[in-house]
Order: C-alpha cells, then sequence, then structure tokens
C-alpha cells in the first residue's frame, strides 16, 4: 500500500514539475519536431536527415534565431513502424506544442500523420521524392514529384544516350509510393508506345534481402528481345544487398542499366561500387555538383558530423537529395516565420508562397506560390567507382512540380493548389 | 594495371599483317580531342573514323578514358597517371594546363569504347586474349564492327575462334538487305549460347523487323536451339538460389535445433545470438582495418571464430543465470527468452547504435564465377554453402562421435538416468547450449555477407528458423537439413512464379497445412525418447 502511495506522489510530483516547467521553457523558444526513424528499416535513409535538422537549427540559431527566439528541436524515434509515426506526431503536437515538423522518408508514414497534422492545423515539411496524387494545405513538399524526378528517367532511358531502353523492369518495395509511381511510369510508358509485353513489375516487402531470383529474372527478361534498363523504386536498407547481388551476379550498366529514386551517396555507402560504375539515379541534388554554395554547404556538414560525432559521417561526410531538401525547407520556413511575424501555421503558410532560397544544387530554388512545391533542376547521375555520381544529363532550368500526374486519367480537372478549409 | 609498354610491343607484332595500316591512319592529337570532348555524336564519329585503322595508341587511350585518366584542355587530351600529364596521341610529356576538366563517360560512349577496345584485342597475339575480346563483343557486334570482325576473321589461324567470329558476324549479317545472308546468319547463330543472341532473334522476328517467310522460318528454328540451351542455365539458375537460400536457412536453425530440438528450450533470443555473431564480424573487420590493412581481406577468417566465441559466452551466460532455472516450463522460458532478446537488441543498438553498420565483403567473395553465358554462380553464396556444409559435418561429428556428444545425447534422452551414471548433467546443459549459441553466431557470420548487419538482424529470421526446425521434426539433426534445403528451393520456386511477396504468404500456408497433416514433422522420433 504505501509503495503504491508513494509511486503517486512521485507521478503527480512530476506532473506538476512538468505543468512549471514546460511554459517557462516554451516562453524563450520555439519548438520545432523532428520526426525521422532512428531505427529500423528506413534508418539507413533517415538518420542523416534528423542530424541535418539539428544541424541547420543550429545554425540559425547561431543567427539569433527566429523573431527573437531560438529553436529547440524536439526529437523523436518512429522506428519505420508507420501507426508510431501518427502517435509520435500526435505527441510532438499536442503534448510538446511544436509548431512546425521536419519529417517522414516513406509515403506510407506520410498517409499516416497526414489526418494529425490536418486534424490539429499544424505544419509537415516532407524532405523526399514522392508519388505526387497529394496535396495538404499543411504539408509542404520540398522533395521532388514525378514530372521532377520519375518521367525524366525514364525519358533519359530512352534517350539515344541513356541507351535507348525499349523494354522496362519496374521493380520496387511494396508499398504506396512504388505502387503508383509504377502507375504512373506505365500510363507514360503507353503513351510513349510501349505495350505492356515490354513491361515487366516486380515488388519485394519491406527488409527484403534476398534478391537472387529477382536478378535472375531481370536477366531472363532482358535476353527477350530489345534493349532493357530497370527502374527502382527499392526503398531502405534492402538497396544494400540488392545492389550488392547486382554486382556479384555481374549484370553491368552498359548491358542492363538501373536507375533509382531512392538510392543516393548515403545508401551506397558500405556497398562495394567498383562493379556498378555507369549505374543510375536521378534526384535534384548530388554532392559531386560543383558550385559555391554546395561547396559551403558539404564544408558545414563536414565540420558538423566532425563536432558532433554522427555515425559515419564523422569519417566520411557525405550529402545528398533529401539533406539538401531539409536544409532549404527549414531555411525557407525560418524565412516565412520572419516574414509573417509569427509561426500560425496559417500565417506561415500564406508567407511561404513564393520563397526562395539559394539551394546547394546551384540554382535559386523557389516554393510555388500555389501549390507547396519547390521548383527543381532535374540531375541524373551515373555511378562512379568512388560512390559519388557523375552527372550525365540534366534539365536546363527549374521545373515546377505537378503533383497530379497528367498520366493518371483521374487526374484530369484537379485543382494545382490546396482545398482551403 | 594497364601496361601500356608491353601492349604497345603485342600491339606492334600483331599489326605485322596490317602494316598498311601504319602512320599514315595514327591517333592524331585533333582526333584525340576530338573522342574525348564534344557531343556523344560527334565523339562516336570521331572513334568509327579511328579504330579502322587498329592503332595500338588507340587502345592505351581507351584504356585511360575508361580508367577516368583522361583530361581536356582547348580540345586536347592529356593523359593523366599518378600526376605525370602526356599527351594522348604522341605520349609525350606535357604539362597539364589550368582548367583541364575531366571526361565525362555516359553508358553509351562506355559501351562504345569497350566495344572498340575489344574489338582492337582482335588482333592480339594472345589467343587466350582473343577469346576474351570475343565474349566480349558479343552484343556489341555492328555495322561499325563489321570491318573488323571480317578483317579478324580473314586472319584468325584457330579454327574454334574462327568459328565464334563467324558466329559474331552473323549477328550483323542478320539483318542485311541480302536474303542469302540472313538465312546464312540464321544459320551461324544456332551455334550461340549466348542471352545475346536470344534477344537478337526476337528482334528480328517482331513484326516489321524480318518479312521473308523462308528467313522467318530458320530464324525460329535458330531460336529453339538457342533457347533450349540457354533453358538449362535458367533452370540450374533456380536450383542454385534454392539451395543457397536453404543453406541460409541451414545455418540459421543448425544451432536452434540443438537448443530447441534437442534440449527443448524454445530460445526466442537466438535470433539475437546470430545478431551477435554478425557484430563480432563487424569488429574484427574494424579491427583489421584499423590494425591489419594489408591483410584485410583474410578479416571473415579470424571473424568466423570470434563470432562463435562471442555468442557461445553470450549462450553460456544465459544459460547459467537465467534459462537453468526454466528447464520443464516451456511457457516461462519463452517469455524470459523474449524478454532476453529485447535486452541484447537495446544493448547492441547503446553501444553501436540503432543502424546498420557495414560489413564490407572481402575482394575475394565479390563477385561470381560464370558457369554458363546466363548463369553467374556469386562467391559470397558459393562461400556460404561451403561453410555451410562443413558446420552441419562438423556438428553431426560431435553429436555423433564425441564424448560430449554423447552426453548430450544421454541427457536429452534420459536426464535422471543420465545422471545416475555420473553425467553432470548441468554442465552438459551448459555445453549444449552454448554450442548452439556459438552455431548461431557462424550463421550471423555467414549473414553479414550477403544482407544487412543492425541490431534487428535476428528478428528477421527467428520464424524462419523455427519453421524449419518443426518442419523437420523436433530433435532431429536430418530432418532440419531437409526442411531448410527444401524450404528454400519451394520459396525459390515459387518466388520465380509469384513473385517475392506472395511466395513468403504461400510457404508459411504450405507449412500450417503440412503440420496440421503431420504435426511431428518430416522426420519423427520413434520410440520411448519420442514423448521426452
Amino acid at each position: 500500500m504505501q509503495r503504491r502511495h508513494a509511486l503517486k506522489a512521485a507521478t503527480a510530483a512530476l506532473a506538476i514539475a512538468g505543468l512549471i516547467s514546460l511554459p517557462a521553457l516554451a516562453a524563450d523558444t520555439i519548438k520545432v519536431g523532428v520526426l525521422h526513424s532512428l531505427s529500423g528499416t528506413m534508418a539507413i535513409s533517415e538518420s542523416v536527415l534528423k542530424d541535418t535538422v539539428l544541424m541547420t537549427i543550429a545554425e540559425i540559431n547561431a543567427r539569433g534565431g527566429v523573431l527573437g527566439k531560438k529553436l529547440e528541436a524536439v526529437v523523436v524515434d518512429p522506428a519505420s513502424n508507420w501507426p508510431l509515426f501518427a502517435e509520435k506526431a500526435k505527441q510532438l503536437i499536442t503534448q510538446d506544442k511544436v509548431v512546425v515538423t521536419f519529417g517522414c522518408w516513406t509515403s506510407v508514414s506520410r498517409k499516416s500523420v497526414l489526418p494529425v497534422f490536418e486534424e490539429t492545423n499544424s505544419l509537415l515539411f516532407y524532405p523526399v521524392q514522392y508519388e505526387g496524387e497529394e496535396l495538404s494545405k499543411n504539408v509542404f513538399y520540398t522533395g521532388a514529384a514525378p514530372n521532377q524526378q520519375a518521367i525524366p528517367a525514364v525519358e533519359y532511358l530512352m534517350s539515344k544516350d541513356g541507351g535507348a531502353a525499349k523494354r522496362f523492369v519496374l521493380l520496387g518495395t511494396d508499398y504506396v509510393y512504388p505502387r503508383t509511381t509504377n502507375k504512373i511510369l506505365r500510363s507514360f510508358l503507353h503513351s510513349k508506345g510501349i505495350t505492356d509485353a515490354d513491361i515487366m513489375e516486380e515488388y519485394t516487402p519491406f527488409g527484403h534481402s534476398d534478391y537472387q531470383s529477382i536478378i535472375a529474372k531481370i536477366k531472363k527478361f532482358a535476353s527477350e528481345g530489345k534493349k532493357t534498363a530497370v527502374v527502382s523504386t527499392i526503398n531502405g536498407d534492402s538497396n544494400v544487398p540488392f545492389y550488392k547481388e547486382l554486382g556479384n551476379q555481374g549484370l553491368k550498366a552498359t548491358d542492363v542499366p538501373v536507375v533509382a529514386f531512392s538510392v543516393g551517396e548515403e545508401e551506397l555507402r558500405g556497398v562495394d561500387t567498383k562493379p556498378l560504375v555507369g549505374h543510375l539515379a536521378a534526384w535534384n541534388y548530388f554532392m559531386s555538383l560543383k558550385n559555391p554554395v554546395n561547396d559551403a554547404f558539404i564544408k558545414k556538414w563536414s565540420e558538423y558530423a566532425k563536432a558532433n560525432n554522427v555515425p559515419g559521417h564523422k569519417d566520411k561526410p557525405l550529402t545528398n537529395d533529401p539533406m539538401e531538401a531539409t536544409y532549404i525547407g527549414i531555411n525557407m520556413w525560418a524565412q516565412a516565420v520572419k516574414k509573417a511575424g509569427s509561426t500560425d501555421t496559417d500565417k506561415v503558410i500564406a508567407a511561404m508562397a513564393g520563397q526562395t532560397f539559394p539551394a546547394p544544387s546551384g540554382i535559386t530554388s523557389k516554393m510555388d506560390e500555389k501549390n507547396h512545391h519547390l521548383h527543381k533542376s532535374v540531375f541524373i547521375g551515373e555511378i562512379k567507382a568512388d560512390g559519388q555520381f557523375n552527372v550525365v544529363w540534366k534539365t536546363p532550368g527549374p521545373v515546377r512540380a505537378q503533383p497530379w500526374s497528367q498520366f493518371i486519367p483521374e487526374n484530369k480537372g484537379k485543382k494545382d493548389e490546396p482545398e482551403k478549409k | 594495371m594497364f601496361d601500356a609498354g608491353r601492349v604497345r610491343l603485342r600491339a606492334l607484332l600483331c599489326l605485322a599483317p596490317f602494316a598498311w595500316a601504319g602512320a599514315a591512319f595514327a591517333l592524331t592529337p585533333d582526333q584525340a580531342g576530338r573522342i574525348a570532348a564534344g557531343e556523344s555524336e560527334t565523339r562516336l564519329a570521331a572513334l568509327n573514323e579511328v579504330v579502322l585503322a587498329v592503332d595500338p595508341a588507340l587502345g592505351s587511350f581507351l584504356q585511360a578514358i575508361l580508367a577516368d585518366q583522361v583530361k581536356v584542355a582547348s580540345g586536347k587530351a592529356y593523359i593523366v597517371r599518378d600526376g605525370k600529364a602526356t599527351e594522348a596521341a604522341t605520349g609525350a610529356a606535357a604539362t597539364l594546363p589550368e582548367g583541364a576538366e575531366d571526361v565525362v563517360n555516359n553508358n553509351r560512349m562506355r559501351h562504345e569504347f569497350e566495344g572498340a577496345l575489344a574489338a582492337l584485342k582482335l588482333f592480339s597475339a594472345d589467343r587466350g586474349e582473343r577469346a576474351k575480346a570475343i565474349i566480349e563483343l558479343k552484343d556489341q557486334a555492328g555495322e561499325g564492327n563489321l570491318v573488323l570482325i571480317e578483317k579478324a576473321e580473314a586472319s584468325e589461324t584457330d579454327p574454334a575462334l574462327k568459328d565464334q567470329l563467324a558466329i559474331l558476324k552473323a549477328a550483323v549479317l542478320i539483318s542485311s538487305p541480302d536474303k542469302a545472308k540472313r538465312l546464312q546468319a540464321a544459320g551461324l547463330l544456332a551455334g550461340s549460347d549466348q542471352p545475346a543472341t536470344k534477344s537478337l532473334l526476337l528482334e528480328r522476328l517482331a513484326p516489321g523487323a524480318e518479312a521473308d517467310p523462308e528467313v522467318r522460318a530458320a530464324l525460329n528454328a535458330t531460336l529453339d536451339k538457342v533457347q533450349s540451351r540457354l533453358a538449362w542455365g535458367e533452370r540450374l539458375g533456380v536450383l542454385f538460389t534454392g539451395i543457397s537460400l536453404g543453406s541460409i536457412l541451414l545455418l540459421v536453425a543448425l544451432g536452434l535445433a540443438i537448443t530447441y530440438g534437442l534440449m527443448g528450450v524454445i530460445n526466442m533470443a537466438h535470433g539475437e545470438l546470430m545478431m551477435i555473431g554478425a557484430y563480432a564480424t563487424y569488429v574484427v573487420q574494424n579491427l583489421f582495418r584499423a590494425h591489419l590493412p594489408a591483410h584485410f581481406d583474410l578479416y571473415i577468417l579470424a571473424a568466423i571464430p570470434v563470432a562463435f566465441l562471442a555468442s557461445a559466452l553470450v549462450g553460456a551466460v544465459l544459460e547459467r543465470s537465467v534459462i537453468r532455472f526454466l528447464y520443464g516450463r516451456p511457457l516461462e522460458t519463452l517469455l524470459a527468452t523474449w524478454g532476453i532478446s529485447l535486452v541484447l537488441m537495446q544493448a547492441v543498438r547503446s553501444t553501436f547504435g540503432a543502424q546498420n553498420v557495414g560489413v564490407e565483403n572481402p575482394s575475394w567473395l565479390s563477385g561470381g564465377v560464370q558457369v554458363l553465358p546466363n548463369l553467374t554462380l556469386p562467391y559470397n553464396r558459393l562461400a556460404i554453402l561451403v561453410f555451410a556444409a562443413l558446420v552441419l559435418g562438423g556438428m553431426a561429428l560431435l553429436i555423433s562421435k564425441t564424448r560430449l556428444g554423447l552426453f548430450v545425447r544421454g541427457v536429452t534422452q534420459n536426464r535422471r538416468m543420465a545422471a545416475c551414471m555420473g553425467v553432470n548433467t548441468a554442465r552438459v546443459d551448459t555445453y549444449a547450449f552454448s554450442l548452439g549459441a556459438g552455431i548461431a553466431g557462424l550463421a550471423g557470420c555467414a549473414l553479414s555477407q550477403v544482407g544487412n548487419v543492425g541490431p534487428d538482424l535476428g528478428q528477421g529470421y527467428i520464424v524462419d528458423a523455427f519453421m524449419v526446425v518443426v518442419l523437420g521434426g523436433v530433435g532431429q539433426l536430418a530432418g532440419t537439413v531437409y526442411a531448410g534445403l527444401g524450404l528454400g528451393v519451394l520459396n525459390k520456386l515459387l518466388e520465380g512464379w509469384q513473385g517475392a511477396v506472395l511466395a513468403k504468404i504461400m510457404v508459411l500456408a504450405f507449412i500450417v497445412v503440412f503440420i496440421q497433416k503431420r504435426p511431428q514433422g518430416i522426420f519423427a522420433l520413434k520410440g520411448r525418447s519420442a514423448e521426452a
């Protein structure tokens, strides 16, 4: 009995202490949430985004913060568990009172948190390329829409320099992003006169690690006539065994090129890239881009990683596209808050329209006035022996995002801006 | 590395019959510049212009381009090796101008360069080199190469290589406007065993490509022959992938066959013992990288005993501290080991971080051996196959031939009788459990070579491990072997047919039905020990 009383008392004391301390803290800092998986199958890609957020926040704080207040990051780990994403988002917004959240990688996690952000009218910055087909007033999409990544990449494969591919393997992890992207791509390929007989679609579960039969299937498909290319939307740590198997089985890029949408510098860390030379990735940023903004960005990240002991990056700092998108997102949010003079969601949304920021990809990144997406340049890179990418093709300038792909017939007539509620 | 001097000598030797191709056609600085920079189209045109001359300088120039050693400044190409620049065309030493840019090659350019290089090698004096060049050219034969191939065929003295060159030539002639040539080419291609040939034939047979019925019939006959040859590679491929997956399942389940099969401990922490083995491999790898970088490729050999001992040690501690109090209480064991698995996972997370760690394949485990033109067996999978067989053999010997094995069998069959005979049953239990744990560690070491190493590595395999042991029949080593290999092959057959997602579900459904019909597994223990 006594023990129970003691427990109760302790809990009450904690709760009171919490109540007192929270408002006190909130008075001189602005809280922002960080919602990235730090464990599980997506940790390979997402962990580093958490550190990117922290680096950018430290940088903004060093400049004096926002509205005279310092930013304070609240980091949670949703552990690659989709329902947990929603729970953690709710906790960030209702308990920690964050005014904005930076997070998510997989579309399934974004779909899972979306109702939470809409219900509480809070803001989410989503930094990864995705399948489109969504436009919420509470989300800013700083990654690419399909017309800023997937479609140009396939167009490149069909061009002479890309190998003039006539047959396509659409290979992905089994969830909403690869399935939707492949639906768009299939309809795009149809519009280019490629029939279903020349398209093979394959899916593997999250965390799949045995790619032997898939590679054998690709080889067989490639031997059935015409030049074949693979479009990979494999996500998470499955990419490591996939690329290892690809290299070991000797499927060379000059025979069957693989273009990936979720593989960048970070995912290739620890993979022997020598047999993979020439396989491709399509992004809006590569670490190997040469321009002063990017040099400064890489330097900043290297120093931060060294000073804060970021695993892996302290010895071999790497930057990639979602890191760049995260970096742009936070900076634009800070600019918008300054412009709005408030962290209020609706005021910040209004101030976000048309924001610009010098992006490490070498362009001046602009948030579209209406559709909550960034204008982005598209780059296609080939893997080099050192794990970096050689840019072999790029768009002449930034491309405006089309969240509702024209290649899905039901999208006809959909408005290119979020419904105001 | 490529030795330019040696190649030049060899090239000169092989050039003897083509002396006319001498100075007049040699690579000029202007041509080298045009090959290295500009639009793809013009670069290729320049390449085609030069390649016909079979100039030795071109070979070393192409080698350098493919190795990213060429830089361009104001239309002039330089080869830069070890910080020293030479003029690409003449080989004379030069100083690299300021602002020289790297040559960027996309897949198309690399493909053409490799093709040109292989075509040049057709004239090598070394038979092996020529044979290799022919294989490299298998899917690169085109109009541009035809002249060179014909030239090589004329000068080739080895009859086997001459035949292969004829097949190469046929791949080009198959689209010739001359019907007789097409017919002849179709006949020649029947001797090919390359997947590229099948691709080519199907392309010719596509509607609109080949109109003549006679040639079409010849093409169809050839296609059948090539296809039946390729089908073998495909069948063997499925079998190999199945056996490879089976060998992994076997390794994963062997340890459990002891702890669960023989001792009856439902060890939910088995997967985490594997994870510890994988992390031990990672630690050994890092130690080698830091202290013995010259012998890095041998780290895996040192990692095997370390992984075994690390997991066996953790297993011994577990048995002494927790599991020995729970013998005969399966439900409590299950819960306790489940808890332990969470503790172990968290411990690894706190020590190494929640992210996956990178375990590199040693260079001798990267790549694969090409058995048939369409069948490559990766070295790491072959190594695991051999490793699984060795572990299995070692364990079978240990259980059936040694004194410890005798004690283990005695204790598991009749604990009280064994105790009466003077066997220290408590110690035998510890040994047996540690052995099972150690084998889990070996499995972890093997898994680190094919998959990801992270704190939840074990979670992905624990279900598979139990499936194999239960399907094989509890308490039976042979059953585990059959079940492991059987499930591997079944899984791969289904995967080829229905895809990875459905295959997994179908295998699970199969096991559920099988256990319903035959609860004792494939092999059942007979006699009194069955009740134990």
